[in-house]
């Protein structure tokens, strides 16, 4: 995959409609990451469950290494009741596993889940301390170097959703970009289903839409190839590498579906032909 | 309807005051137009149609965050000015729904298209009727502050009404305790109106677990198990639309689906008899009502619609005409900016 | 009629508050207000839903109706993970308070409710989730007919997209140059405009009408024109 070649204004904004059409958004959540300053902090949402875990897990490991690679603050939150789950796996898999310098308060805070599903997002856009008054283990954020000081959303460089429904991208796009529009750049990775529904905020609203095992497996290869680990290549390629192993049997359930179709239809055809006999 | 004479004067200086500022926001025209959206969703969906069909007014992507933002400093004051053309679309959008529903309280004939899903109701629970199964109607899986669960449950109104009328057994499994109380008050006020009081059973209307995946399992082996002849699906779903809808296909039921996600309605549509899409479900309920005034809402609405036609039609016109005529670029912006895009 | 007033007296208020919230800086605390007095609801609402989940289960098991035993094994799984929860059976030992039983973690899975949740619930709701494979599998075969003109483009469309989505497109027209004149022809340029520009205009058009249904619905129920949700005397 050839980044160097890459024209930012090229894909996701103006340009020839012949070129928009090659503009692939997998490239946006990378260059995004990559333009923010070295140590920015960065807010990762993780807004799915075990069952969405096939699609956006890849995803999530792969955000996650990205940003620690690149020296980014990153703060864990989660508006799905397992998403804090989610995260202490991505965690204790890929963060500490590959960049054990990363310590607890000043270069990651895990937030945790907070019920209210978009209310969460609204106050947090104004007042984050009322809605996260500690982090998930009780911690008071007054004592977390990095999340000390922080009012509101502004105070991030980057928000990133995974998301597999409601709650999830929609409604920071909804609630916090709208607040405020210009502070800070959000992306989303999501599942297949859902991204039609978001597709209309990109690349207005949304910088960058990583769909599905697809767009998992592109982004994994840009990141492991730019960021590749000297000590653990093996591991890496094992924890970074999930989405383009899923995208062989994508493959063979996607022929399996046309071939399906193809089937029924050759069965209407020839039903017609008997009852056109008869 | 004794007391109605106070609450019907209430409500028609509501409706003139919100009248006349509908008129007062139209006296401000260019900005009237400009404003045609409502939340963030309706702006940002106009204001990107107009930038995608022309493709001159490129929107480069946002500059990187430099840590700058307006909501470190919060607004003051009476009003935040920055929403202003919301409010304006939403006083022009609410003031043609009320109009609407004036409208038809004035005796003016109104003509609503015919929905087939709402039709085959009674078809639907006539059918279970003569088989002598039950009835199974699911109200998503979100809670009441989704609008969705508020449809599905009134339409539920009207479907509770019919079961009891023809005496047919309806079931609703909840997937969230305030719903299984606002379908059980639904349900018993349907069987009162029914004439039918002492046919309502609450053990019928029970909370299964909020969790989706757990619902889901409970619900499609209670169909597997008891076949349903009737399955209606009015409200918030997500994954498991197809596991509701093929699962139904399975033991040979009617299925009636009523959704406004978007990503599910495929998955209804190939799957059920009859699906209501998107803002029909919201219609369902006045539809299915038969009063004037929910009738006129509807009308009202569309009204709305075709203001936001006309913006996207406008935006797109001067976008277009823009890439062509450089000096009109600067009110091509201009109206996007309004229209919070 | 107390009885239909007050609740809609509360939806009203309610309903204009949230509204007043959005636009006006002063009013904002109280759209959270009303947003956490719901929470507080749906919190103390399951309860209501636990009690009813107990009582439905238990008259299943009491008269024996086919199935009982089913019931059975909720009311335990219940209750189990409700004594995990509760208290905190088997927690991991806070290390700053370790004296204390109630300050350590219950949620990991070294724990009884992690274990629970990591090797029974976690594989349970994937395999929930799997079975929607069997299902599209079933509805592709039964439901996608060539039947007319809208259902071939639907036909073809699904077939673009299906293919573009794995590396069977790029197998297929990969060899296509970028720059060629037939670089449309491409599956994942196709697949771009398909999904870029015709879906997401249809995905607005739909969003739109939706956000309009959500207007009117509310605004009948504000209104108290829509009164299908309340009990009547």
């Amino acid at each position: 995959m050839d980044t160097n070649t890459h024209d930012r204004q090229g894909g996701g904004g103006g340009g020839s409609f012949l070129a928009r059409l090659g503009g692939i958004d997998r490239r946006w959540i990378f260059l995004a990451i990559e333009s923010i300053p070295e140590g920015s902090r960065v807010l990762l949402a993780f807004d799915y469950d075990p069952a969405s875990a096939g699609e956006l897990q890849p995803m999530a490991n792969a955000m996650v290494h990205h940003c620690a690679a690149r020296g980014h603050k990153i703060v864990f939150m989660a508006l799905w009741p397992l998403g804090k789950q989610m995260a202490d796996a991505t965690i204790d898999d890929v963060l500490l596993e590959f960049h054990p310098n990363y310590a607890y308060g000043t270069d990651y805070v895990q937030l945790g889940y907070k019920a209210g599903n978009e209310a969460v997002v609204k106050l947090m856009a104004t007042n984050l301390p009322q809605q996260y008054s500690t982090d998930a283990a009780g911690a008071a954020l007054s004592s977390l170097p990095l999340v000390a000081g922080v009012q509101d959303l502004a105070a991030f460089q980057l928000i990133a959703s995974i998301s597999a429904g409601y709650p999830g991208a929609k409604e920071w796009v909804q609630y916090a970009n709208s607040a405020a529009p210009e502070a800070f750049t959000l992306v989303s990775g999501s599942t297949g289903v859902q991204v039609s529904q978001l597709l209309p905020y990109y690349p207005a609203q949304m910088e960058g839409l990583l769909v599905a095992v697809k767009g998992a497996a592109e982004y994994e290869m840009l990141v492991t190839a730019k960021y590749p680990s000297a000590d653990k290549p093996e591991l890496l390629a094992e924890r970074l590498g999930q989405g383009r192993v899923r995208m062989g049997p994508q493959l063979v359930a996607h022929l399996l579906m046309i071939g399906l179709i193809i089937l029924g239809n050759v069965a209407m055809i020839a039903g017609r032909s008997r009852g056109g006999a008869r | 309807m004794m007391d109605r004479s106070r609450t019907h004067r209430t409500r028609r200086l509501a409706a003139a005051s919100l009248a006349a500022l509908v008129a007062t926001a139209a006296a401000m025209a260019p900005f009237s137009l400009a404003t045609l959206a409502w939340a963030g969703e309706l702006a940002a969906t106009a204001g990107a149609a107009v930038d995608a069909s022309a493709g001159a007014l490129a929107s480069a992507l946002p500059a990187a965050s430099t840590g700058a933002s307006s909501i470190t400093e919060p607004a003051v004051g009476w009003i935040n000015t920055s929403r202003l053309p919301l409010l304006v679309a939403l006083v022009i959008i609410c003031g043609s729904v009320i109009a609407g529903i004036l409208l038809a309280r004035s005796g003016r004939p109104l003509r609503i298209r015919r929905l087939a899903a709402l039709d085959a109701v009674d078809e639907a629970i006539g059918r279970a009727t003569e088989m002598g199964r039950s009835v199974l109607f699911v109200p998503g899986i979100q809670d009441m502050t989704d609008i969705q669960t508020v449809a599905g449950v009134t339409v539920l109104g009207r479907v509770a009404k019919t079961a009891a009328e023809y005496d047919a057994r309806l079931e609703v499994p909840t997937s969230r305790s305030i719903v299984m109380a606002a379908a059980r008050e639904t349900v018993q006020a349907a069987h009162f109106t029914a004439g039918r009081p002492e046919t309502y059973n609450e053990s019928n209307i029970f909370y299964i677990t909020d969790e989706q995946f757990g619902y889901v399992a409970a619900v499609t082996g209670k169909m597997v198990r008891e076949k349903p002849a009737a399955c209606f699906y009015m409200g918030a779903f997500y994954a498991e639309s197809l596991l509701f809808a093929e699962n139904g296909n399975s033991i040979g039921a009617i299925q009636i689906a009523g959704t406004a996600e978007p990503s599910q309605l495929p998955f209804f549509v190939a799957a059920c008899d009859y699906t209501l899409i998107g803002e029909e479900f919201f219609a369902a309920s006045a539809y299915l009502s038969g009063e004037r005034d929910q009738l006129g809402s509807v009308k009202g609405q569309d009204f709305g619609k075709l203001f936001i036609a006309a913006a996207i039609l406008i935006g797109c016109a001067l976008a277009t005409a823009a890439v062509f005529i450089p000096s009109l670029a600067g009110a091509a912006a201009s109206f996007k900016a309004h229209l919070g895009g | 009629m107390l009885q239909r007033t007050v609740p809609i007296a509360i939806l009203s208020l309610s309903g204009l508050i949230l509204m007043l919230a959005y636009f006006s800086p002063m009013t904002t605390s109280w759209g959270e207000t009303v947003l956490e007095w719901f929470n507080i609801l749906a919190a103390v609402a399951f309860v209501l839903g636990a009690g009813n989940l107990l009582a439905v289960n238990l008259e299943k098991i009491s008269s024996r109706r086919p199935g009982w035993a089913y019931a059975g094994i909720t009311l335990v799984s219940f209750f189990l993970m409700l004594g995990f929860g509760l208290l905190k059976v088997g927690a991991v030992p806070n290390p700053e308070h370790p004296d204390l039983h109630f300050a350590g973690s219950y949620d990991t899975a070294a724990s009884p409710f992690g274990w629970t949740y990591e090797y029974v619930f976690s594989p349970l709701t994937a395999t929930m989730f799997a079975m929607l494979a069997f299902y599209v599998a079933s509805a592709a075969f039964r439901a996608f007919r060539a039947k007319n003109t809208e259902s071939i483009l639907l036909l073809g469309t699904a077939f673009v997209i299906l293919l573009a989505q794995t590396a069977a497109g790029m197998f297929l027209t990969g060899w296509i140059p970028e720059d060629s004149m037939f670089a449309f022809l491409r599956l994942d340029w196709m697949k771009v405009a398909i999904t870029e520009h015709i879906q997401t205009a249809g995905m607005r058009a739909i969003t739109i009408g939706i956000a309009l249904g959500v207007v009117a619905t509310s605004l009948r129920l504000i209104l108290g024109i829509d009164k299908s949700y309340l009990s009547r005397s």
